[in-house]
């Protein structure tokens, strides 16, 4: 009888532990990605500090001269964050309306197999790997745009931009067509008994009772073509201009991608301000992001 | 279907009037053979069991159905006179407002919640706009209490408020009809008689037909009541008569709550 | 009809009722035609860059392409040891990723009580999948590569990779965790067993779907990722054997990576445009897969 009932005790005992080891274990796996980002902002702070120190912070952010293999370098990174904010706007200006009307079409009036088709193509859009659109820029669009404004080269902004609203496009159709499904049929049918038609109702009702996961399907967007750097240093041109719409330019992405192969020194150091920069920019639209979001809980 | 000579009549005053109306959702026949004709100025009720096809009757008069896949309708409905097939939908919908079960405002404030329908048919002008925002919003008997809050959000009025609201945006569109499917059966006593004490306003100036799932209240209100069980028009006659001595047997085990 | 709705009835109220006027018409049309036209854009979009990457690229995939090494003394091309790199890299990743990520996903719907942690550990996961690749480079280029002197090497550009696709995977898990029913749970937990064996013999099984889902994302992002890997797998064209993939400092070219050489460094362009379409069919492959699961995993 002891013998069992001991047997018994230190099989709960043995179980019990399981139990804790385990549960430390799952708990360590949940720290990971709190770990991750802490080392992450940690590696680029240090890393991408000293350089900021060293140039002079308003030297480094509106310095309007990037030259840093020059005899007498000189860091300003304002051409970059520039370009990266022209590029973003240009190509949001493009992509947030068709994406929209793209949404509105999918979500409200496209026949069901038309609707699966076009959505089909939509998440194909998004899955295509960037060095691919980077390469359809390269063949089809630089040269497209080299003639057709007659310059002598084609990679510049304007290519770029054209680049990123392309890319863009399909989280803004997929996020957004989200959002408008999502609008409650009592408000489609409230406006239909008033005497509007569907498309007024659609775009009355359904569009403004779905804005804050269309503005969502925006910022995301945003952070897409703000942090896109194959596909733009592919079709941009690389060169550290202040941006033009016909200019070579550079990204900040691209501008860290662009010399970090052969970089040293200070000019490496600058490359992780620029990252610094680049992740801090990020950062700003997650948090915009999460705001967003929890409001849309709320409701 | 139970007619006098007398009541033939009064379809001369009769706003809305439907001949041999059937309904078919797919292969159910959902509405049979409906003869009815709605007098003007007055309130109708519409009773019957769930199911038995009143708000599909309701739903029909405003073309709401035309959404609904599968629907086939046969027969005639006339609004004064007019066959409302050879109407456009939208346009008769502005003529044949309709309030639903469950409020509904836009999520958008009070004031575009009223402006909203004479926007969309073409009213744009603040000083217009204003007037019969105000107009509609007293006709609903709700002014008083979000004059203040015009520009706030719908959605921050409780459900009463709301489903008055909801009148008001009706009412803005200056409809000639108004439906209510059962527009307080969501409500608490309080806020239900204060819409039935405006419907009872509101007749005065429009024809309402409602569905309702509340005998006392149709028996409160209506003028008129028709009995629909299981897609046909069983009995339609004045309010008191039908409450007090029905012609059918159905309709009389209906309202001493034999069933349904 | 003026004296129905008692009120002085605005004219413009009164006219609609004749009919839906000639500019309202003209509005509805306008807004159908800018949806069609958004619809037509982003499908011709689509078409148009798969058609002509296919018809490029087709012709170029050949059988030596697939099967030889590249040699400057032969001037032969070949990518090979680039899909040797590609598949090395996403089983190492997800060696390290598929456990953590689970694991996480595990803790935040099972373990976890603290909701505070719950809530930071969520923020992260956020963070971490808004970073940009080009960040992820350089973080997994300063912690891999030089901290923990990996060297250039395909092991610190799939642990990168592992970070990166570390979100998507506790997403996916966490969605199939919480389709599971409580009343299994709690039928484990009836029959006295403890968590773990609830979590081990109920949950995860009944999850497989979701989790099957995430790897194939995972797989897809990694497919695709070519800017977290130029600094730090590098950009060696050599044939590696399984066990040197996982040495510090034999660095590789992914597919993608290997395209944007072919293309942008050394104007190879049927060579880029044959792994373009290589890299598409995967693509495809990837999302057909992933949407047959999601359609499984709602019934």
């Amino acid at each position: 009888m002891d013998g069992t009932v001991t047997l018994q005790k230190s099989r709960l005992k043995k179980q019990k532990s399981v139990e804790n080891i385990f549960k430390t274990i799952f708990l360590i796996f949940g720290m990971f990605s709190i770990a991750f980002v802490i080392f992450i902002s940690i590696f680029l702070i240090i890393s991408g500090v000293p350089a900021i120190t060293k140039i002079g912070f308003f030297k480094f952010m509106f310095g309007t001269k990037w030259a840093s293999t020059a005899a007498k370098p000189s860091f300003g990174i304002l051409p970059f964050i520039l370009t990266s904010v022209y590029g973003t706007c240009g190509a949001l200006l493009v992509s947030v309306p068709v994406g929209i009307f793209c949404a509105v079409y999918l979500a409200k009036m496209a026949p069901g197999p038309v609707a699966a088709a076009v959505r089909e193509a939509v998440d194909l859009l998004a899955a295509i790997p960037s060095v691919v659109y980077g390469l359809f820029g390269m063949i089809i669009i630089v040269p497209s745009v080299r003639k057709l404004f007659n310059l002598p080269d084609g990679a510049n902004l304007f290519s770029a931009t054209v680049v990123l609203a392309i890319m863009v496009l399909p989280s803004i159709i997929s996020e957004s067509e989200t959002a408008l499904r999502a609008v409650p049929k009592e408000y489609e049918e409230g406006s239909l008994a008033l005497g509007a038609t569907y498309t007024e109702t659609v775009f009355k009702v359904s569009l403004p009772a779905a804005r804050s996961g269309v503005l969502t399907s925006v910022i995301l967007g945003t952070g897409r073509a703000i942090g896109e750097a194959m596909a733009v240093m592919m079709v941009a041109g690389n060169v550290a201009n202040m941006p033009g719409i016909f200019k070579s330019v550079r990204f900040l992405t691209t501008a860290v991608a662009s010399e970090m192969s052969y970089s040293s020194g200070l000019q490496r150091q600058a490359l992780f301000s620029i990252a610094l920069v680049l992740f801090f920019f990020i950062i700003m639209i997650n948090v915009v992001l999460r705001k967003l979001t929890s409001k849309g809980e709320v409701k | 279907m139970i007619f006098t000579e007398k009541r033939q009549g009064d379809f001369m005053s009769s706003v809305i009037e439907t001949k041999d109306l059937n309904l078919w959702y797919g292969k159910h026949h959902a509405l049979m053979d409906i003869n009815m004709a709605v007098p003007k100025n007055q309130i109708t009720a519409l009773i019957g069991p769930s199911g038995c096809g009143k708000s599909t009757f309701l739903r029909t008069l405003n073309r709401m159905n035309d959404q609904i896949e599968g629907v086939r309708i046969e027969g005639e409905i006339s609004l004064r006179g007019e066959n409302i097939k050879n109407l456009d939908a939208n346009v008769l919908r502005s003529r044949v407002g309709m309030v639903f079960q469950k409020a509904n405002p836009f999520p958008m404030s009070i004031y575009d919640n009223i402006a909203y329908g004479p926007r969309i048919l073409g009213v744009h002008k603040k000083k217009e706009l204003d007037e019969i925002v105000e107009t509609s919003l007293k006709q609903a008997a709700i002014w008083d209490e979000c004059k203040d809050r015009l520009k706030t959000s719908a959605l921050g009025m409780s459900g009463g408020q709301q489903q008055r609201l909801c009148i008001a945006r009706a009412l803005a569109v200056k409809p000639e009809v108004l439906l209510l499917d059962e527009s307080t059966s969501a409500l608490d006593p309080v806020s239900t008689s204060k819409i039935e004490d405006l419907l009872l306003e509101l007749k005065k100036k429009y024809t309402i037909i409602m569905v309702t799932h509340n005998m006392q209240q149709a028996a409160r209100i209506a003028d008129r009541t028709a009995f629909f069980l299981l897609g046909e028009l069983i009995e339609y006659d004045n309010t008191e008569k039908i409450f007090s001595h029905p012609a059918d047997k159905r309709t009389e085990d209906y309202i001493t709550g034999r069933f349904g | 009809m003026m004296d129905i709705s008692g009120t002085n009835t605005s004219d413009a109220i009164l006219t609609a009722k004749a009919g839906i006027s000639a500019k309202r018409k003209a509005k509805i049309g306008a807004l159908k035609g800018l949806m069609y036209f958004a619809a037509a854009l982003t499908t011709v979009l689509l078409v148009g860059i798969i058609g002509y990457i296919f018809f490029r690229g087709v012709p170029h995939v050949t059988w030596n392409l697939l099967s030889t090494t590249p040699s400057l003394l032969t001037d032969n091309i070949g990518i090979l040891p680039n899909i040797l790199n590609t598949l090395y890299i996403i089983i190492i990743a997800l060696v390290f990723a598929l456990p953590i990520g689970v694991g996480t996903a595990v803790y935040l719907n099972e373990y976890a009580t603290n909701k505070k942690l719950v809530r930071v550990i969520e923020l992260a996961t956020e963070t971490l999948s808004g970073i940009p690749s080009i960040i992820y480079g350089l973080a997994g280029m300063l912690i891999f590569v030089q901290a923990m002197n990996m060297g250039t090497s395909i092991l610190a550009g799939a642990l990168t990779l592992a970070v990166m696709t570390l979100p998507i995977i506790i997403r996916t898990t966490q969605e199939a965790l919480k389709t599971v029913p409580d009343s299994y749970r709690e039928g484990a937990l009836a029959l006295g067993a403890g968590r773990w064996h609830m979590v081990r013999t109920v949950v995860l099984p009944s999850a497989m779907d979701g989790i099957v889902t995430g790897i194939i994302l995972s797989i897809g992002r990694i497919v695709g990722e070519s800017a977290a890997l130029l600094y730090t797998a590098g950009m060696a064209n050599e044939i590696l054997t399984p066990l040197k993939s996982i040495t510090p400092g034999n660095a590789g070219a992914t597919l993608t990576v290997s395209l944007y050489m072919y293309a942008k460094e050394r104007g190879q362009f049927d060579v880029a445009f044959a792994i373009a379409v290589i890299l598409l069919i995967i693509t495809f492959v990837i999302n057909i897969s992933a949407k047959l699961l999601g359609k499984k995993l709602k019934k």
